[in-house]
């Protein structure tokens, strides 16, 4: 049974090789490519009943045990990341036939989509700092086929750059696990969370956890690092960028979430108050970003990174209410993130331009996708019945019983800015006189609106079915604050 | 003419080695990695030497295909323990009587490391025909 636990990085990555074998044939691809979704997120949906009911599942590959082979941990924090992970890629699948272009679809798109879905399921199912960093490169590696496939003059620039910071950024991940090594002789998570609890993370282990805050930082679009971040989301094709918008920047967060509960959690007054300071600064320069542009998708590349912020706030706080906080709201976004991405893809397709200046009165031809736009929107900003609210409820709990009180009063301002930037779509974008001047495609519209539907239940369903989701997010939370749950775990003592 | 005649000999003597250092790899230094780079070395040699068209008809192997091929080979012999309800990745050994040779030990490590070897050379060379191909 041990397994199950690999089950999730092997189906993509298997379908993957043998869609490289006929990537021309795309009638066959394509169908090969939606079974393998499909069938992936059922499996992973076995597996988390599997974990609820059982408790975690580890597997030592090889036959190796724990602290020596490489390891790999299926418990209910990666398998519900890995389970949003497959529901967006099941509707990116769905979704990509209808804005890519045939030549793009040709070139390996779904080899590269799938290699991108089973490094982000093995970046969430690794229980091994080095084969975190492998993960992290198998994903970044499909990152720059998809982002730049097209070959568009706008394209090359922004991969470039998309590039250089995430090799730096890699380069500086493998030079902080080399320290950590040099420091505690091991490169297994539970392991070297076990050794810093025996020295009472002293010396030298701050300054080492703070270098992997920097690195997973810089993957995650915090404040200092985020610079990079705008531009190369919006330039490849809209399925690329939902994909990439859903999931990188939620896998740098993850593996802060992860470490700073697990391994560096003896310091906090140092390390978390930082990180509240960091996340403060990433929510107002995020929402600064996001208010400042005309363009839609940048509008909502922008809208990243105060997400990021609200996140690395619960982090900060570190207090089970804040913490389970954060796991609700990191699986909210990536649902509406990617519905939001796939939203202004949609609409950049269909209005023939990204100018939010240029397009007016679009509710008159398509008034589905418009009330699309609108329920996501206010899901984003955190209105009641939806799942934005209760994970920035629970985040703003936790701060102020912690007596953070700006930080919960920037959140909040902040989430009231968000909900303007993205109603500024609507209302410039939908309202309005009808523009009779533009050609309209009633079938493609329809046929991108269904997945982006298929995403926008499952937010609301987060949301309104929030009685069943809390218990497993509060149980996710109580199992992050005692990491001696995840080592004995692993090590079996 | 020197580099072809010498051409003729060396690549046989590259692949040769290559092909030693891949199946060494267990016991002594080498191993896919190494072996796969030294036999796209002596492919390419032997594509500066006899130009574009004559080794295309020599090797007619499609090298992006080799790419998948590799791939598929190592992911199979790792998902292959998953039949015999061991771990992912898990290997096994045992002892056959190969004629010649005599008494070998063979592990699945090699079908592995074949998976490697491929790749190496599909990815090499596509890279280096990929360019050389660009006009």
């Amino acid at each position: 049974m041990s397994n199950l636990a690999v089950l999730p990085i092997v189906i993509p990555l298997i379908s993957s090789i043998i869609l490289a074998f006929f990537h021309k044939k795309l009638p066959l691809v394509r169908s090969v490519a939606k079974l393998v979704s499909i069938i992936n997120l059922f499996v992973v949906g076995f597996i988390i009943t599997y974990v609820y009911n059982n408790g975690p599942v580890v597997l030592e590959s090889g036959g190796w045990d724990a602290p020596f082979g490489i390891i790999l941990v299926a418990d209910m924090l990666s398998m519900t990341l890995v389970l949003t992970t497959n529901i967006i890629a099941v509707a990116a699948v769905f979704y990509a036939q209808h804005s890519l272009s045939q030549k793009q679809e040709e070139f390996y798109f779904y080899t590269f989509f799938l290699l991108l879905i089973a490094g982000v399921s093995g970046a969430f199912i690794t229980g091994d700092l080095f084969n975190l960093f492998v993960f992290f490169e198998v994903l970044l590696m499909a990152s720059y086929a998809l982002i730049v496939l097209g070959g568009e003059k706008v394209q090359l620039r922004e991969s470039l750059k998309y590039i250089l910071i995430n090799l730096f950024s890699s380069m500086l991940f493998v030079t902080t696990i080399a320290f950590l090594y040099s420091v505690v002789g091991t490169i297994n998570m539970a392991q070297i969370a076990q050794r810093v609890q025996e020295v009472d993370q002293q010396g030298v282990l701050t300054t080492i956890g703070i270098l992997l805050f920097f690195v997973f930082g810089t993957k995650a679009a915090l404040f200092p690092l985020y610079y990079w971040l705008p531009k190369p989301y919006i330039v490849p094709n809209p399925v690329v960028s939902a994909l990439f918008g859903a999931l990188l920047t939620k896998v740098g967060i993850y593996s802060i979430l992860r470490v700073f509960t697990l391994i560096f959690g003896h310091n906090p007054s140092f390390t978390h108050n930082f990180f509240i300071w960091i996340a403060g600064l990433t929510l107002v320069f995020g929402v600064i970003g996001a208010l400042s542009t005309n363009n839609i998708k940048l509008i909502i590349a922008y809208n990243i990174i105060p997400a990021v912020g609200f996140m690395l706030m619960g982090i900060g706080v570190f207090n089970e209410a804040s913490i389970s906080g954060t796991v609700y709201y990191l699986v909210h976004d990536m649902i509406i993130k990617a519905v939001l991405f796939l939203i202004v893809g949609a609409i950049a397709y269909l209005a023939g331009t990204s100018d939010l200046r240029k397009m007016k009165g679009l509710i008159h031809h398509y008034p589905l996708l418009g009330w699309l736009l609108f329920v996501s929107g206010i899901v984003l900003a955190g209105i009641p019945p939806f799942s934005g609210f209760i994970g920035k409820l629970l985040l703003l709990q936790g701060a102020f019983s912690e007596g953070e009180i700006i930080i919960a009063i920037v959140g909040l301002l902040c989430s009231l800015l968000i909900l303007t930037s993205v109603m500024r779509i609507f209302i410039r974008g939908f309202w309005g006189e009808r523009d009779d001047s533009l050609t309209v495609h009633k079938k493609t519209a329809r046929k991108l609106t269904i997945p982006i539907a298929f995403l926008l239940c499952f937010s609301i369903l987060l949301g309104v079915g929030a009685e069943l989701f809390y218990p497993s997010g509060a149980s996710i939370a109580n199992y992050l604050l005692n990491p001696e749950i995840y080592i004995e775990a692993v090590l079996k003592e | 003419m020197i580099l072809r005649t010498t051409t003729t000999l060396i690549a046989f003597i590259l692949f040769g080695f290559s092909i030693y250092l891949f199946l060494a790899g267990h016991s002594a230094p080498g191993g896919g990695f190494i072996g796969g780079l030294m036999t796209s070395a002596a492919i390419l040699l032997m594509f500066m030497a006899y130009g574009h068209r004559a080794v295309t008809t020599i090797l007619p192997i499609n090298y992006r295909l080799l790419i998948s091929i590799g791939l598929f080979i190592a992911v199979l012999t790792s998902v292959g323990s998953f039949l015999f309800g061991e771990p992912f990745l898990s290997q096994t050994f045992e002892y056959f009587y190969v004629p010649v040779l005599g008494e070998k030990e063979l592990a699945t490590a090699l079908l592995f490391d074949l998976g490697v070897y491929f790749t190496v050379i599909g990815v090499s060379m596509t890279i280096i025909l990929t360019i050389a191909d660009d006009r």
